[in-house]
């Protein structure tokens, strides 16, 4: 198992230019770390769509390296998206999911069948060729740099201690509307080469 | 159903083409009824990349992403699958305010009335409720208001469904598998 935060200050240091999308519970720790909020889609909302989201920009903007970060109960809603993004052809899209068993954004309840499912298995079987699990942050550490400079659809599963949290409405970070103007407004400015 | 007495008159190919004049680049999309017709002219079509998803839900989510991303979707699915889609419509339109454009095939739609089949009786009333601006297209001259709805999204913030009925009732384009 490890932190979120521990596995994000990996992630940024190897992000470069990328559209970074942390779903739900995710947000906070990425929000803390992240050094180009600009390039960040805080995602709430639509709960288990930010693969689909994510799927978009990467087909919107191929020159972009887009990584989604979702929960284990947000991927279970939309599974069939792995599907999707591997139909599609996409090769600039890398999927995290974070598993840690429960629904953190409403208190921690299991998931079904907590523990006795592999999501990198179901992955692979999507069509994903690459596929990994991570049990620990320094295996984690070691790999990040190899999976995000190999082209995509990468998929990993992420062993993470939940971060336990209740619906706020009020809270600081910036609204979904806000990150994804910022981010239409960043890609725009920085148009696709050829 | 759709009313025998009531013909919808909308030429599969004047769709595609009014599509592809807005400047339409994706289309996130999943068959319905009506789409056997223009399936294969939409593939056809150089100007626009379909995007097949599993299930209805994902394909706002992905026109938004292709909205930040600098391109012009247009959400192609059946009104039963819109009923699914609801968190999506929530989460994309009221959230990200971003202009989303659905074409809808209303399943049961019938001009009389008297729709005998439950998804047309609740398309209107669901869309009425998101407040989303309704386009019938239900004639050849209505395709001519495909552009204008993305002006109606991008002014509004809200979603703007282009109505088009099943294919029970709009002619079979040449060619076009059944």
């Amino acid at each position: 198992m490890m932190e979120v935060s521990a596995a994000f200050e990996v992630v940024e240091r190897y992000r470069g230019d990328a559209v970074v999308i942390p779903c739900q519970t995710a947000r906070q720790p990425w929000f803390d770390v992240s050094q180009r909020p600009e390039l960040d889609i805080l995602f709430r909302g639509a709960m288990g769509k930010g693969t689909s989201l994510g799927l978009g920009i990467a087909l919107g903007r191929p020159d972009r390296k887009v990584i989604v970060f979702d929960g284990d109960g947000s991927l279970l809603m939309n599974l069939g998206s792995l599907v999707t993004i591997v139909g599609s052809g996409v090769q600039n899209l890398y999927v995290f999911v974070l598993e840690n068993g429960v629904y953190a954004g409403t208190g921690g309840q299991p998931i079904p069948n907590r523990g006795g499912l592999s999501f990198s298995t179901i992955a692979k079987g999507c069509g994903f060729s690459v596929a990994e699990d991570f049990d620990d942050l320094d295996t984690f550490a070691g790999r990040f740099p190899e999976l995000i400079a190999q082209p995509g659809p990468v998929f990993g599963t992420l062993r993470t201690h939940p971060i336990i949290s209740d619906y706020n409405p009020d809270e600081a970070m910036p609204h979904l509307f806000k990150s994804c103007a910022d981010v239409r407004q960043a890609l725009a400015d920085a148009p696709e080469e050829g | 159903m759709v009313s025998k007495t009531h013909a919808f008159h909308v030429t599969p190919e004047k769709v595609v083409r009014k599509i592809v004049e807005a400047g339409v680049t994706h289309i996130p999309y999943l068959p319905g009824t009506e789409r056997d017709t223009i399936h294969n002219l939409l593939t056809a079509a150089p100007e626009l990349t379909l995007v097949p998803v599993c299930r209805e839900g994902e394909t706002m989510a992905i026109a938004t992403g292709l909205i930040i991303g600098g391109k012009k979707p247009m959400v192609m699915i059946q009104n039963t699958g819109m009923f699914e889609s609801g968190d999506s419509i929530r989460g994309f339109t009221y959230y990200a305010r971003l202009p989303l454009v659905m074409m809808i095939g209303y399943r049961g739609w019938v001009l009389d009335g008297q729709a005998r089949d439950s998804a047309g009786i609740y398309t209107q009333p669901i869309l009425d409720a998101w407040r989303a601006t309704s386009i019938p297209l239900v004639t050849d001259e209505d395709l001519d208001r495909i552009p204008e709805a993305y002006g109606i999204a991008e002014e509004t913030g809200r979603p703007v469904a282009l109505l088009l009925p099943d294919d029970a009732s709009v002619p079979k384009a040449s060619g076009a598998s059944s």
